[in-house]
């Protein structure tokens, strides 16, 4: 709400606080105030003046030529194309030389051949929004309901020299929706009561409770529903000094019924409407639950069918108005209306938060009723808009009100310890200066022996615990003045633990050897999200999505890695080695929450990176990938029980150049070069990707390790060239090797691969360095030369190996 | 002529051959002509035999200091020579070290779990661990036990995305505040934690707006914390991450986790509190949320309000990094534009 800085100064005195000033004491005591409106910012040189003569333009149709005097020596003349203009009228001007909105600059100017000293003005032309102008003005120049005088700038006449606050509420501050509330809110800062102006009725004539009958049948749903009749009254637009209170707030005036009820709500945070009492058959108004699909029509037109969990107000038999919504289009104020029938009420919040959801209606009242009424004021509220009737629309209140319910809870009674406020805030804040906050507030109070005893208002329904008061008295006393420490108390350890630990060291491992990291986004489309994977789950989707780009779970990190890809081939970024540590997302039968299990994924595309003159420049191949698989496990101390399996078994993946990775007979990974149908669809070059499950390897158990001296003889190395049969793999060849290696075989390394012409068609070579090491003595030929012997002769039988 | 003579005459000879001698091989052959045993000066001394008694030694001598001097004059001459040798192979290698050296591999860590890290690494220090929590939660605990119930006005602060009526991608790192009360042994000390993660909003992405980003919980549980012992942690988390002149300001806010509840400001490190461009000439910059945990919060978690208590905070890495790095669309974070990540290179800031 946009609190009115001339319209507060009426219930508190702001001791001439700049308006800019007190919104940021505001913002920092209590309600965050977003800006400070000056309505009139930007604008000159726009004064009233007073139509003495109009004439149709000679040379237009639509033109007017108006002699208007704008306090100078001799009138001026204005050419006008408003449809509305007319002589004797007293209208905004903005002179030659002025400022309009939109930083306009209005120039002295000649229109048709005629001269024209400025221009008469529609509102929407110095600032207004569409949507607050009186509809009469809406198309065409406004005009002054009275004698203004001519020459002095509008800006006074019509609230916009006025600074408007604009107090961006928390949720559990809705007791500052009204002017009162925020009176009492800014009084309580500057220590300055507020004051209320009284509500005088004069009441006459019958009994609204014989007008009406009211029935409540949800009385649960309507703690309170009160209504008032107010006879013989007489439609007619507000006086000026309303509708800039309106205005200012972001409503359009309409009539003084309907800009009363409007009025005392920005007053009062109480939302009020008024029935067309004529309109009312049955005489009768009953507040129920609604029927299932029962069609109602509300006042802006829409047809709606209400659901049975929407409270709806009858005129007995149908529906007149969704409660606390909006009202409906049968029973609206018009122009004929002579009886009104005034609704003061309090809703449910949540039956209301339904209904305006469902609906999307959410309008000034149902805003209020969602957050909360002040109980207290219900019946003022009502009171005070039956008066601005009498006043403003010469009405006769009828006496008393019809009851439909009037359930006022007792204020709460709140204890608080001044030694916990004391030990909650870290601060040493007297008894004394706590009552004093309590006055400031105008909470009542009982000073007792250790507690002090606060009665909470009803306005103030945010507050219920001691908390709550500890901190209205932090937030008064003044958080600047909060001294600053560290806790104290037992020592703690801060540690990483074991899984992140691990994660670290992966990531650092990657980082150092030239991957990128990235962060994907985890919610993906249903291909990408269960692609990629060995073990696809049934998807895992929103209810409700924001786009379908993003609305199902992941299962991989490498469809989110491919997005990257595709993102950066696209702005030419083409040599790409990046990764991602991240969760992927596995439903689990009999389990509501899905596994979440961490993962790391790596991608390699273009050429190998960084290139430089020393170097040739190549393509990243699979032997990059694993490579860098390897290292990683190595890291991670499971390299020695790992395999890579051929693998054909995931569809995003080539068949014949894909490893998936095993530990210990689970399936933790895999190793491989993206399908070429998948390249073509995404439009990718050959590009490579690998995936490990970091949790399997976090629940491996790893050796202790226990040093040993570095072994004092000599190691000895033997090569032997093996041809072989193009099918036979190298992981067959070293596990042939290890089984008849003997002890002393200490590693098995490949260093050479070929195949051509000259070995022949479908054989390839194959050429391995053997390492053995005794620890404990010299190795001696003749031991070695039996162990090649025994190797080369399971190679020759078992793989059918030719010794070179 | 004396023996003498012709030693003073091979002499001078000798160190003429020498002087000219421009290689290693001709200072060799002189020392060998000159020097050996079929030399010259062998050849005097030989006949040295024909002289008298008297003149024998000294004549001997005079042969023997020659010999002396010739060899270091050969010596000296190869140094000469060696060092010569050297100069030209020290011009013959020399290099163009301007060119560039041979690029070590070096990736860059994302510049959002650059801040995370940053912030672990601080919080470690000051004694919290680091928990995680899941990231599809349960709307138990990512509103229930956080003191929102359904139908709460405060559940449109957060739009979810939910998966099920009990199910949702969880909107905050709050809820690893329930769940690590619910688990902490009070016996063996306060519960002092941090919890960063990724979370969820139902929002349309752009500039400012991001469907997923990444919040950072922490939160301190004893007999005895209070709210100057709040400002005092914020105060160190915003001089560390901003710099070591920044004050903070804290101003009253609405959490429903929280009572009370508090936002945190910073003082402009653009320009310093006068008012600019970033700190939309107010001099500060909104940068969290935080305050005092709700007695509800820990009495669901099964904790006594009435004997414990203490602070909770929440800040948002993304925007850490936005302000800190002049990052103008949160939506740079997850393209992963490698030209974006790779500003980020420098990894001391």
């Amino acid at each position: 709400m946009k609190i009115s800085y001339q319209w507060l100064s009426q219930f508190v005195d702001l001791k001439q606080i700049e308006p800019q000033k007190l919104a940021d004491q505001v913002s920092v005591t209590g309600i965050e105030v977003a800006s400070v409106i000056a309505p009139d910012a930007g604008l000159k040189k726009i004064v009233v003046g007073h139509i003495l003569a109009t004439r149709p333009h000679p040379n237009s149709d639509h033109l007017t030529l108006c002699q208007v005097d704008i306090g100078a020596e001799e009138p001026v003349q204005i050419v006008c194309g408003a449809p509305n203009v007319a002589a004797d009228q007293y209208v905004i001007v903005a002179l030659p030389g002025s400022r309009i909105a939109n930083n306009e600059k209005i120039k002295r100017g000649k229109m048709r051949g005629e001269a024209s000293e400025g221009m008469i003005c529609a509102l929407q032309e110095i600032g207004f929004s569409d949507s607050v102008v009186p509809k009469e003005y809406l198309h065409g120049i406004y005009v002054f309901p009275e004698a203004k005088p001519v020459g002095q700038p509008v800006f006074s006449f019509l609230g916009m020299d006025d600074r408007l606050l604009d107090f961006d509420i928390t949720p559990n501050r809705a007791d500052t929706l009204g002017m009162h509330g925020a009176a009492y809110e800014v009084g309580a800062m500057i220590h300055e009561k507020p004051r209320f102006p009284e509500v005088n009725l004069n009441e006459s004539g019958a009994k609204s409770s014989d007008l009406i009958k009211v029935s409540v049948a949800e009385p649960e749903l309507v703690p309170q529903y009160l209504l008032k009749v107010v006879e013989n009254i007489t439609i007619k637009p507000s006086p000026l000094w309303l509708q800039i209170r309106l205005w200012n707030n972001g409503i359009r005036p309409i009539n003084n019924v309907v800009d009363v009820t409007n009025y005392v709500m920005l007053e009062y945070g109480q939302p009020l409407h008024a029935y067309d009492y004529d309109q009312l058959s049955s005489k009768q108004i009953g507040v129920r639950l609604a029927q299932a699909d029962e069609p109602f029509v509300t006042l802006d037109g829409e047809e709606w069918h209400l659901r049975p969990s929407d409270l709806v107000i009858t005129d007995g038999a149908k529906p007149v108005g969704v409660a606390g919504v909006m009202g409906g289009l049968n029973s609206e104020v018009t122009d004929q209306t002579q009886t009104v029938v005034l609704e003061a009420a309090v809703f449910d919040p949540t039956s209301i938060r339904k209904t305006a959801q469902w609906t999307n209606l959410h309008t000034e009242a149902s805003t209020r009723f969602e957050k909360g009424i002040n109980a207290a004021d219900v019946e003022t509220a009502l009171r005070r808009a039956s008066q601005l009737l009498a006043d403003l629309a010469g009405g006769q209140v009828c006496e008393g009100i019809a009851i439909g319910n009037q359930q006022v809870r007792q204020p709460l009674q709140v204890q608080l310890d001044p030694a916990r406020v004391n030990h909650v805030l870290g601060t040493q804040i007297s008894r004394q200066e706590m009552l004093a906050i309590l006055q400031d507030l105008q909470f009542d109070y009982q000073d007792q022996a250790d507690k002090i005893l606060v009665t909470v208002p009803l306005r103030r329904w945010d507050i219920s615990i001691e908390a709550d008061l500890i901190e209205e008295i932090a937030r008064l006393y003044g958080y600047d003045k909060l001294p600053s420490t560290l806790p104290t108390g037992i020592q703690t350890k801060g540690s990483f633990n074991r899984r992140q630990q691990l994660i670290r060291t992966v990531r650092k491992n990657l980082l150092a050897h030239g991957l990128d990291e990235v962060i994907s986004y985890s919610l993906l489309t249903e291909p990408q999200a269960v692609a990629f994977t060995h073990t696809p789950k049934p998807a895992i989707k929103l209810a409700w999505p924001m786009t379908q780009d993003h609305a199902y779970l992941r299962q991989n990190l490498i469809s989110g890695l491919l997005l990257d890809l595709q993102y950066n081939l696209a702005h030419q970024q083409n040599d790409v080695a990046i990764f991602e540590q991240g969760n992927v997302f596995q439903t689990v039968d009999n389990q509501n929450q899905p596994k979440e299990v961490p993962m790391v994924a790596a991608l390699w595309s273009g050429q190998v990176k960084p290139t430089s003159w020393l170097t040739k420049t190549r393509q990243y191949d699979f032997y990059d990938a694993k490579g860098e698989v390897v290292n990683l496990l190595t890291v991670l101390g499971v390299a020695d029980q790992v395999q890579f399996v051929a693998d054909d078994t995931i569809a995003q993946l080539h068949p014949g150049r894909t490893a998936k990775i095993i530990l210990a007979d689970q399936v933790i990974g895999f190793v491989g070069e993206i399908h070429p149908n998948e390249q073509q669809a995404l439009a990718l070059p050959v590009t490579y990707v690998m995936q490990l499950d970091l949790l399997a390897i976090l629940n491996t158990e790893l050796p202790t390790i226990v040093s040993e001296s570095a072994a004092k003889y000599p190691a000895v190395e033997r090569d032997v060239a093996l041809i072989l049969d193009q099918n036979i793999s190298n992981a067959q060849v070293v596990a042939l090797v290890k089984e008849n290696g003997g002890k002393y075989l200490t590693d098995v390394s490949i260093f050479d691969v070929f195949a051509g012409e000259k070995i022949g068609h479908h054989k390839r070579s194959l050429a391995y360095r053997l390492h053995f090491q005794d620890p404990a003595a010299t190795l001696q030929d003749e031991q070695i030369n039996k162990v090649m012997l025994k190797v080369t002769s399971a190679l020759t039988e078992n793989l059918k190996a030719q010794v070179r | 002529m004396s023996l003498k003579q012709r030693l003073e005459e091979l002499k001078d000879q000798g160190l003429q051959d020498i002087q000219a001698a421009d290689n290693q091989q001709k200072l060799n052959d002189i020392r060998v002509k000159l020097l050996g045993k079929k030399g010259p000066i062998t050849e005097v001394l030989r006949g040295l035999k024909d002289l008298s008694n008297e003149e024998r030694p000294q004549v001997g001598s005079f042969a023997n200091k020659i010999k002396g001097d010739l060899s270091s004059a050969i010596d000296d001459q190869l140094k000469v020579l060696d060092q010569k040798t050297l100069q030209r192979r020290l011009a013959h290698e020399t290099i163009d070290v301007t060119l560039p050296g041979r690029p070590a591999p070096v990736g860059t860590p994302h510049i959002l779990n650059q801040t995370i890290d940053d912030l672990e690494e601080l919080f470690i220090g000051l004694g919290y661990e680091v928990i995680d929590g899941p990231e599809v939660e349960t709307d138990h605990y990512n509103f229930e036990m956080m003191n929102i119930p359904r139908n709460h006005p405060a559940r449109d602060m957060q739009d979810t995305f939910y998966i099920t009526h009990d199910l949702l991608m969880r909107t905050h790192t709050s809820p690893n505040q329930a769940r690590s009360l619910e688990k902490h042994d009070f016996s063996k000390g306060p519960l002092k934690m941090i919890s960063p993660g990724r979370v969820y909003r139902r929002d349309n992405d752009d500039a400012t707006h991001s469907h997923q980003f990444n919040q950072l919980e922490g939160l301190v549980i004893d007999k005895h914390v209070t709210m100057a012992d709040l400002k005092g942690t914020l105060e160190v988390v915003a001089r560390h991450v901003f710099g070591e002149e920044r004050e903070i300001r804290l101003r009253p806010s609405y959490f429903p986790f929280t009572e009370p509840s508090i936002e945190v400001d910073i003082s402009c490190f653009a320009c310093g509190g006068k008012g600019c461009r970033v700190c939309k000439y107010t001099g500060w910059i909104e940068v969290l949320g935080a305050g005092m945990v709700h007695p509800n919060v820990l009495s669901r978690a099964g904790v006594d309000p009435q004997v414990y208590g203490g602070f909770a905070f929440g800040l948002g890495p993304d925007r850490f990094a936005m302000l800190k790095y002049g990052v103008n669309d949160i939506r740079e974070f997850y393209q992963n534009d490698l030209r974006f990540l790779h500003q980020f290179q420098r990894e001391v800031k």
